[in-house]
């Protein structure tokens, strides 16, 4: 017999095992499907509130912000404006709040069978793709209404989009750990994602933040999401490298502090679930 | 030829922190705990994962645990509740981590807690096979080629496609248990919750675990039902208050069982001195006491206590089994009130009647036949249980009591 299983204390910090986490990709598959279905069920629009959510925001903000405060909008139309911050946003407040909740959502699992733990959080990366693609197509669509042509520099976009997952899957990964041991932490998502959203370019223009101020609004990873985005798409500034270079660095730190501080959770999970 | 070893258990402990309760006495004492609360919370909550203060909240629910299995053997894991049981299997299956030792399993595991982990009334009964399939560790291939025989071995083809939430709990349990009896580990370690539902389903589940164990794999079996240990396997573990008390033969370990169970029962309860002294009711209260005929079967109670005055009061007992429904009533038709003398009733009950299991008494002091003074529930508790025989195990739904019964041919007519 050539499996061998060593069950003993793990002490201080632990790795990610690839190969297990390869083994239980069938259950990363199965989980996204299932909280996908889930998700939908038994609603009469289904999938369509994928469309709709984003879309309303979109055009609750482009009345208040857009017309009745007139925030500046680069020139370009405000509800295209907002609406190419909308899609990354919702997804990335889809995975944070998503992944902050999966273990508490799941606690029944983590006390009646072992699989790696972290598949959870991360199964929310690939359930909320969903709505951001979706969510994307409706941006083609103003796209071809507003006929705007996006500029070549929308090859970073891959880049942008690993920004983004890395920050709200690492966020997500600490918050669900805490949120596990204290219940606080759901309490607080709702509001925390809301002042996240102030705090990222997403009604209004990252040209209001005073230079001085400008490194330090960076730190949140999102405003580098969001400014590549609207230059990417809209080609209203050059790609602003410096605001995505720090974005990226505090994005990596989040995710590799995310995954470790998981890892040396994970051994509490089941018992205080 | 020794036996391979396949799972080794080296030393194994595990310690948890279990909440510790405030209490408040006074209203002034709850509002200022009301305005800590946050601020002991905090402590609290954050104790959970900390250990470097050995205190009262901290409860070993294990302790040096060593022992091996072969390939092959089917063990049987048999104690009380909180003996530690549950938290060997969790460990065993990987579930929570041990706090020190070590364990050494070669070969695939299964491990089943429950019937149905991960399903979603809102999804199909297909999808809910592939989600239970892959959280108990298979591959999605495995499932594809095993679906057309998991289905069919449930009985819910017709349903499907269908979301869970519409099936019955017997279809849900039905379908949930057929995944789980086709995963094909060489070791399984299962919990006697899986025997959940009606006892036909319970006979399926063990016949189907007899099949497994027949195939030469190894399997671990957690059970408070010693009619299942005895008929599944050979090799039985006792735990008692997390430490491992005895392992060997399931005869002898159920033996051993039984009279660790017997310390735990209450077979007389004593009034100590003014305990006893109801002054209103005028009378005093000495014991009840149960009382066994040679076998050790319970045959008799006996209730002995002393009258103040005339008082018209008798003793009534009541008998309940482990569900709390009552078995038996009976109020005393005798009656003897001589003052200050002590007066000992007998009740003598059929309690070779009762079923296996565990019974409680109760004991009410009423008056003029049926108006209640005084009542005390559970004084006694006791078990009937007889080892190693098999009784009516076929039977669907056990009857509350198995009443003695003759049956008795008759030709010549």
């Amino acid at each position: 017999m050539d499996d061998i299983t060593i069950i003993e204390p793990k002490k201080g910090w632990q790795l990610v095992d690839w190969k297990e986490l390869f083994h239980y990709r069938d259950l990363l598959y199965f989980l996204t499907i299932r909280s996908i279905k889930a998700k939908y069920a038994q609603s009469v629009l289904g999938v369509g509130w994928a469309i709709l959510q984003p879309l309303i925001q979109t055009v609750i903000f482009t009345v208040i912000f857009g017309n009745l405060a007139q925030l500046s909008s680069d020139g370009i139309p405000y509800i295209l404006f907002s609406y190419v911050a909308m899609v990354p946003w919702n997804y990335f407040s889809n995975i944070l709040s998503g992944s902050a909740g999966s273990l508490v959502t799941n606690k029944n699992l983590l006390s009646k069978v072992y699989f790696p733990r972290i598949v959870l959080p991360l199964s929310t990366v690939f359930s909320a793709l969903i709505d951001f693609g979706i969510a994307f197509l409706v941006l083609i669509g103003f796209f071809v209404y507003y006929q705007f042509i996006p500029t070549w520099e929308i090859v970073f976009f891959p880049i942008l989009l690993m920004i983004l997952i890395m920050t709200s899957l690492g966020t997500g990964m600490i918050l669900s750990a805490l949120a596990v041991q204290y219940r606080d932490v759901q309490y607080a998502m709702t509001f925390m994602v809301r002042l996240l959203m102030y705090g990222a370019p997403v009604v209004y223009s990252v040209s209001i933040i005073p230079d001085k101020y400008l490194y330090w609004y960076a730190l949140n990873p999102m405003v580098g999401v969001i400014e590549g985005m609207r230059s990417a798409f809209l080609g209203s500034k050059p790609l602003p490298w410096d605001l995505i270079g720090i974005g990226a660095l505090v994005a990596l730190l989040l995710f590799l502090f995310g995954v470790f501080y998981f890892k040396r959770m994970e051994k509490y999970f089941a018992d205080i679930a | 030829m020794m036996s391979e070893t396949v799972i080794k258990v080296e030393n194994l402990s595990k310690r948890y922190r279990i909440g510790l309760e405030d209490k408040a006495d006074t209203f002034a004492e709850q509002l200022k705990n009301t305005f800590l609360y946050p601020i002991k919370n905090i402590r609290k909550i954050a104790q959970m994962t900390r250990f470097d203060k050995e205190d009262d909240s901290i409860f070993w629910a294990l302790r040096d645990i060593n022992f091996e299995v072969k390939k092959g053997e089917v063990l049987g894991i048999v104690g009380h509740n909180g003996a530690g049981k549950s938290t060997l299997l969790k460990i065993l299956s990987r579930i929570t981590e041990p706090t020190s030792g070590k364990i050494e399993i070669r070969g695939r595991v299964s491990a089943l807690l429950e019937v149905g982990t991960g399903f979603h009334p809102e999804l199909t009964g297909r999808d809910n096979v592939y989600m239970n399939g892959t959280i108990l560790g298979m591959r999605k291939k495995e499932i594809d080629a095993k679906f057309d025989e998991i289905v069919a071995f449930s009985g819910v083809e017709k349903h499907i496609d269908t979301p869970v939430k519409f099936y019955s709990s017997g279809m849900r349990v039905r379908l949930a248990f057929s995944v789980a009896a086709h995963l094909e580990p060489e070791i399984l370690i299962i919990d006697e919750v899986l025997a959940v539902g009606d006892v036909e389903f319970q006979n399926k589940c063990l016949g189907k675990m007899e099949d497994v164990a027949g195939q030469g794999r190894t399997v671990l079996f957690v059970s408070h039902n010693m009619e299942a240990v005895e008929r599944m396997c050979d090799q039985s573990l006792l735990l008692d208050s997390g430490n491992l008390k005895d392992i060997g033969t399931t005869y002898e370990i159920l033996q051993k069982y039984e009279n660790v169970r017997r310390q735990n029962f209450k077979l007389k309860h004593e009034w100590i001195e003014d305990e006893g002294l109801f002054e209103l009711e005028g009378i005093t209260l000495v014991s009840i006491e149960l009382i066994n005929d040679n076998h050790g079967i319970p045959r008799c109670i006996r209730v002995r206590m002393k009258y103040l005055r005339e008082v018209g009061v008798v003793p009534m007992i009541q008998l309940f089994n482990s569900k709390r429904i009552k078995i038996m009533s009976s109020v005393c038709s005798v009656r003897h009130e001589n003052h200050n003398d002590i007066v000992e009733y007998d009740l003598e009950l059929p309690l070779e009647s009762l079923i296996d299991g565990r019974y409680f008494i109760n004991l009410s002091l009423v008056r003029n036949g049926n108006q209640r003074v005084l009542r005390f529930s559970e004084l006694l508790n006791f078990e009937i249980y007889r080892p190693l025989k098999r009784m009516d195990y076929m039977e669907k739904n056990l009857p509350i009591v198995k009443l003695r019964d003759d049956w008795s041919i008759n030709t010549n007519l």
